[in-house]
């Protein structure tokens, strides 16, 4: 017998004094909590992604379309960036005003390369206020996972209100779970150290959040 | 189980001991009180905290129910999605699968997320059998590694070390395993946390396959979530070209919108935060975005005969968020590694013996590990009737009874006049008796009820509609205990 027929045979006499519960799912678990927590206007909502954006320690900014390219040659500039990973459908006019070297993410460019490179910009799929998260789900504003995980200093711009939702129902019902997902909620920490909070261990340690309108 | 800590003492030896190690409270007081304060915050902050929980539980509750079912889904979808489905039916087959994999790849080393499931079939030290040397990543689990120790708390795992050890850790093992630390490291904690990075960094840029484990797994689209704080987790499941993830099977939801529960209940029960600071999500693999190979080694290693336990299955909804360890007044004075396994806490004193059988003297002491002050059940963001279940093993303990082990049906003895009963009952003392800072915050009232199972208003009468609690008499224990402590107890 294989230990697949075995587990799945064990499971089943595991669960012989059980009834079967033939109800369509959707009926066997009752969902009486919130789709969103309050109510807000939008503005109230990107406020409060905001809000707690900058309570895990990210760095929010706002900006125009007009003022964008400026806003992210400011941040690269005061980060120090020679070079900047730039994922390959991201928006160009957002890099037009940029000093530093681009680097376009090649599926050959190894960890080792990337790990050289200071800063990366990428677009979202969606941001979520209530628990200030933003979520990357590949596209090609965003890139493969890797791009915004190695260097040290991630930009990552929202654009508001379209991609921003109040909820994680809300942000699960607009995601597609095929997709690799990355829920990024402040940069990385660790309380691993007597619970002392420190930011930054693997991942990139500044993360600044640029709500675009 | 693996016997990964075989030859523990007892719990209230482990204990005692773990009362005269200063530092181990110490810590251990101000890291349980600190979060304890935070998760409550974060849980008052939504006011629909009773219907998530609700909803949680009856979402376990039904996949555990019909598990054979998402056991089958869930293969299919991962399958149609690129990966490969294995299934071990305990700790021996899952590390022997695991080990033929990474030789399979050719290398020797591969890099880990923390995994409680990966620790509890002890998996590095299967792989270093086969000569693979798996390199812990998370930084707690690093500094336990470091230190040749075993981890004390789920969330926490180094929450025994104060700063100056970890970084006399750091100083003296780092050069053995990789990148030294600085000469001139300081126990600050960015400095720490800093050469954990560099460290760990020139690994995972190297690292050709990755192992971690999964918080859940959706039957329905095949996909896996990891929830994490430090980054490492990102590292381990997207540069390797291979990643091997060895998951429980009770970590099954259906589908994905009941993702919307747990990740909001998760990170609240566990960091006390909204939102942990990243969530890994992947369904098989993804062309030129990570892994080109994954495999999903399904583990049941004593969690179906867990599951035909009608009191003791409500063990497997945990998620793992380790809330019942930072209110249990037990674990705070008796430390993680009393517990003598991966499993910890309240949590630990219900799975452990479960899993494990209740034959060795440390999984027949468990039960008795807690004062049933109900703190516990209160937090747990899955209702799961701790002391309820407590009670129910204290029983099996005593009395013997059915069970069911590594599949077969098998009538427990009684423990009575061996070993095991008088490690349960030292437990049971060192438990009860405790000066009255033990007890100081439990509900007299809630203890009391909790002593009476059948008049418990517990989850587990509402596992199935049709099905009563089993009978299970209150009397027995209650003499047991009366008698032995009545003959036996001298302290007080
Ligand atoms: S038993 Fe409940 S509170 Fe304890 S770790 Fe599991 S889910 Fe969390």
């Amino acid at each position: 017998m294989s230990s697949r027929e075995r587990i799945l045979g064990r499971v089943r006499r595991a669960l012989a004094d059980v009834t079967p519960d033939e109800r369509p799912y959707a009926e066997a678990v009752p969902r009486d909590y919130l789709r969103e927590h309050g109510a807000r206007t939008t503005e109230q909502t990107v406020e409060l992604l905001a809000g707690n954006l900058a309570d895990y320690r990210a760095i929010v900014h706002r900006s125009d379309a007009e003022e964008l390219p400026y806003l992210v040659m400011r941040l690269l500039n005061q980060h120090g960036s020679q070079e900047v990973l730039v994922p390959p459908g991201l928006p160009p006019e957002w890099m037009s005003a940029a000093d530093p070297v681009r680097i376009h993410d090649r599926a050959v460019s190894t960890a080792q390369r990337l790990d050289q490179v200071d800063s990366v910009v990428t677009g979202c799929a969606v941001a979520i206020a209530e628990t200030g998260t933003i979520v990357l789900d590949g596209s090609p504003d965003q890139g493969r996972r890797r791009i915004s995980l190695i260097p040290d200093h991630h930009i990552c711009v929202v654009r508001v209100p379209d991609q921003v939702v109040s909820s994680v129902p809300q942000a699960l019902e607009r995601l597609d779970p095929a997709r690799p997902l990355t829920w990024i909620s402040g940069p990385s920490a660790t309380s691993d150290i007597e619970l002392d909070r420190v930011e930054g261990v693997h991942g990139p340690r500044t993360l600044e959040v640029v709500l675009l309108s | 189980m693996s016997g990964t800590f075989v030859g523990m003492p007892a719990f209230p030896k482990a204990a005692h001991d773990a009362l005269g190690n200063a530092t181990l409270r110490g810590n251990l007081r101000h890291a349980t009180h600190t979060i304890r304060a935070k998760r409550a915050r974060a849980v008052a902050e939504l006011d629909d905290w009773a219907a998530l929980r609700e909803a949680g539980r009856r979402i376990k509750d039904h996949t555990l129910r019909h598990l054979d079912r998402y056991l089958v889904q869930l293969e299919e979808s991962v399958t149609a999605a690129g990966g490969t489905v294995h299934w071990a039916a305990d700790a021996d087959e899952a590390n022997r699968i695991v080990a033929e994999l990474v030789k399979a790849t050719g290398e020797s080393e591969v890099v880990k997320v923390k995994s409680m499931a990966t620790q509890e079939i002890g998996l590095n030290e299967a792989l270093l059998e086969e000569g693979i040397h798996a390199y812990e990543t998370d930084l707690a689990e690093l500094i336990v590694q470091l230190g040749e120790d075993r981890p004390s708390h789920i969330l926490v795992p180094a929450i025994h070390r104060n700063r100056r050890e970890i970084r006399d850790i750091f100083r003296s093992q780092m050069g053995e395993w990789g990148r030294p630390a600085p000469e001139d490291l300081t126990d600050a904690p960015a400095e720490l946390a800093e050469a954990a990075r560099l460290h760990l960094r020139e690994k995972f840029l190297r690292a050709r396959v990755g192992i971690s484990g999964a918080n859940f797994m959706v039957a329905e689209t095949g996909t896996l979530v990891v929830v994490e704080s430090e980054g490492n987790g990102r590292m381990c499941l997207t540069l390797p070209e291979t990643l091997i993830s060895v998951v429980g099977i009770e970590k099954i939801v259906p589908t994905w919108r009941d993702l919307e529960v747990f990740l909001q209940t998760l990170p609240r029960s566990s960091t006390a935060e909204r939102m942990n600071p990243y969530t890994s999500m992947w369904t098989g693999t993804t062309d030129g975005d990570g892994p080109r190979t994954f495999h999903l080694v399904l583990l049941d290693n004593g969690r179906t005969d867990t599951l035909a336990d009608q009191v003791g299955r409500q063990a497997l909804r945990c998620i793992r968020c380790s809330a019942c360890l930072n209110v249990c007044p037990v674990y705070e004075r008796a430390g993680g590694h009393a517990y003598g396994s991966v499993y910890p806490g309240p949590i630990g004193a219900i799975l452990s013996p479960q899993l494990r059988g209740t034959a060795s003297e440390i999984d027949a002491s468990l039960p008795y590990a807690s004062s049933l002050c109900g703190a516990c059940y209160e937090v747990c963001p899955v209702a799961i009737d701790i002391p309820e279940v407590l009670v129910h093993l204290r029983e099996r303990v005593v009395e013997g009874g059915p069970a069911v082990r590594q599949g077969n049906k098998v009538m427990l003895r009684p423990a009575k006049g061996h070993a095991a009963e008088r490690a349960a009952m030292r437990a049971a003392r060192w438990a009860f008796t405790r000066p009255a800072a033990l007890r100081s915050g439990q509900r007299l009232a809630s203890r009391t009820r909790r002593l009476h199972p059948r008049t418990l208003p517990g989850p587990g009468r509402a596992w199935s509609g049709t099905r009563d609690l089993p009978a299970v008499p209150a009397e027995p224990f209650r003499d047991w205990w009366q008698r032995t402590r009545g003959g036996k107890d001298g302290t007080k």
